[in-house]
């Protein structure tokens, strides 16, 4: 089992618990908050997790935690990120900071297996980077644009004041890891209640004609892939091939571990955020096995 | 009654959709200075979806944003130039280049319930010295007291206007009436009224919004915005003189004007029944043109997709969606 703590018991923090409490790689060595009696370091609690309302020092202080899920936010990752490297710690970067490079489980893991800090972009690029790379590996990509419409409920006040946050770093996502030559991402959000489950629309533009049934057994290979450890993920319209234009739409539904299950796109990220952590608890064990005398 | 009624003109904007984004910044340049001989206080230019609108879900347009501002700022001598920005689609960077280029009014303009979403567009406007009108799209799908809320927050960002945009044309003229009221009850920033024509009432949705105080109303010449269009921005004017307002344009030259877009004029195949439906059940008058290709592309009926996106509650830049439901309903046989 590999040892993790998590920084930040809000929201994300908390769905992120339940998700690390399930997985059968990975121990839940700590929580770790700076209000003393917030609701989510209260829940962790009750559940026999140790929590401290110190922030990131006890973490640091514990030797044997050697990844960190750092879920609070952009500026307090700017600080946490050299603390935890010098430290020896590997972070897994939820915020916007993008301190290390862009991490999509199902594309690029293998990339960042030794990285000290992985980002995991944002919820639109978890959810539509794997339908582009999916779609880039048959023909290269000229374009891709993506639309993610998530429910009113599920964004909080940090996407909402920093809207632009999300559309850049997704169209910069879908060029790093998407590989697409040029990238673009819309986001919309929709208040219709009951509360709509996370839908993405990718749009891609390939450099020659391709075939509809060898991007359609792409996508779906990679959709696959992706519910290894997003199960809630799910092609809704596959690959819709006409001249060069690739459109593919599909929806996330959250597990409802924590949050609601319409919050695909909070779910996603979570999910994505185990999903690495489970790869490095294999990456990590396969290297003490080759290892000779370690 | 007003003493004076400000007019803005949004025939290279919400025009824009019915060209399916292709005016050339040349044609664009031709009718601005039109309207700016004709006294037009403010004309909105832009893509249909505003600044860093062009794109696979909502149609490219025929040129940059940038030569679009250029082109139609260098032949404005008295009509100040408006740009649209809605965020999640557009970037502050988009509405920076804007005010470089002498965009003097920024319609930040969100869903009537995401207010919230605009703070920082509305606060980067006001830094850079343009008038900010805060945009409340598809405004019937909130009741009043939730549109106040968000028309709050949009004044209390810095917004020097907050419109009621009807952006399905499904507002009935005693409905707009209530609305302009409780802005103008709610509000110490002044009120505007776009509408769309869908169901033939934009005229009659426009004076009531008048009556009740707005202090400025959209219209496109010949009505050539999305969907149904707009109020037609002459017929405005003549309807104004008629109650002895004054809004500072020339009648007959804004007739002239109107002119210059009638070659741009052209039915959509599904004709005015789609239009029609487009009111009748509150859904984005831009999906108009995507859904009549969608009906083509899929053999499916352009009325049976708007029903349904009604149904769905789909909001405004919810393009992608009339394929999702085009698909599904050719699935279904």
């Amino acid at each position: 089992m590999l040892k993790v703590a998590i920084i930040g018991p809000g929201n994300i923090g908390t769905d992120l618990m339940y998700k690390v409490l399930r997985s059968p790689k990975l121990e839940l060595c700590m929580l770790a908050g700076i209000i003393p009696d917030s609701e989510g370091l209260k829940r962790a609690a009750a559940l026999g997790i140790p929590t401290t309302a110190q922030g990131i020092g006890p973490v640091l202080d514990q030797e044997e935690i050697r990844v960190v899920f750092d879920a609070t936010g952009a500026r307090p990752h700017l600080a946490h990120a050299p603390l935890l490297k010098e430290a020896g710690k590997i972070a897994i970067d939820l915020t916007p900071a993008a301190v290390g490079p862009y991490v999509v489980p199902a594309v690029n893991m293998g990339e960042h297996l030794d990285s000290l800090n992985v980002n995991l972009v944002t919820c639109g690029g978890q959810a539509t980077i794997p339908i582009v790379s999916a779609v880039g590996r048959v023909a290269p990509l000229a374009y891709a644009e993506i639309v993610a419409t998530i429910a009113s409920k599920s964004a909080g006040p940090g996407t909402r004041q920093n809207i632009d946050e999300f559309t850049q770093t997704t169209a910069r996502g879908l060029e790093v890891v998407g590989k697409a030559e040029k990238g673009k991402a819309i986001i919309i959000l929709n208040p219709a209640e009951p509360p709509i489950v996370m839908r993405n629309t990718i749009y891609c533009e390939v450099e020659r004609p391709c075939d509809e049934q060898e991007i359609r057994a792409s996508v779906e290979e990679m959709v696959e892939q992706v519910q290894d450890y997003v199960p809630g993920y799910r092609l809704r319209v596959p690959p819709l091939v006409k001249g060069n234009l690739v459109t593919t739409m599909i929806e996330v539904e959250g597990a409802g571990d924590f949050l609601p299950t319409y919050s695909g796109n909070l779910d996603i990220i979570t999910a994505a955020a185990v999903g690495v952590a489970e790869r490095l608890a294999d990456h990590i064990i396969n290297r003490r096995e080759v290892a000779p005398d370690a | 009654m007003p003493e004076f009624l400000r007019v803005v003109d949004t025939t290279l904007r919400d025009g824009m959709h019915s060209v399916t984004h292709q005016f050339s910044p040349e044609q664009m340049a031709t009718i601005a200075a039109a309207m700016d001989a004709a006294g037009i206080d403010t004309l909105e230019a832009s893509h249909g979806d505003g600044l860093g609108g062009s794109s696979i879900q909502y149609g490219r347009a025929a040129a940059p944003d940038r030569a679009y501002l250029e082109a139609v700022s260098s032949v404005l001598t008295r009509t100040k130039l408006a740009v649209l920005l809605l965020p999640g689609i557009g970037v502050k960077d988009d509405l920076d280049v804007a005010a470089d280029l002498g965009a003097k009014v920024a319609r930040i303009a969100t869903h009537v319930t995401e207010a919230d979403i605009a703070e920082q567009h509305i606060g980067l406007a006001k830094r850079r010295g343009m008038e900010v009108m805060g945009f409340l799209m598809m405004v019937h799908m909130a009741p009043i007291d939730v549109m106040v809320h968000n028309a709050r927050l949009m004044e209390a960002y810095g917004a020097d206007y907050v419109y009621a945009v009807d952006s399905a044309g499904y507002t009935l003229p005693p409905e707009v009436r209530d609305r302009v009221h409780a802005l103008k009850d709610a509000l110490d920033c002044r009120v505007g009224f776009h509408g769309h024509n869908n169901l033939g009432l934009a005229i009659g949705d426009t004076l009531a919004a008048v009556e009740a105080g707005a202090d400025v109303v959209d219209g496109s010449l010949r009505g050539f915005g999305a969907g149904g269009g707009n109020a037609a921005t002459e017929t405005l004017v003549a309807v104004l003189q008629r109650l002895a307002i004054p809004t500072g344009v020339d009648l007959y030259k804004i007739m002239d004007a109107a002119k210059l877009v009638e070659p741009f004029k052209a039915q959509p195949k599904q004709g005015p029944d789609a239009t029609l439906i487009l009111g009748y059940a509150g859904v984005y008058s831009s999906f108009l043109l995507h859904t009549a290709r969608a009906a083509e592309r899929f053999g499916v009926d352009a009325r049976d997709i708007l029903v349904e996106l009604g149904r769905r509650r789909v909001v405004g830049g919810q393009e992608d969606m009339i394929i999702d439901v085009a698909y599904e309903l050719a699935q279904a046989g």
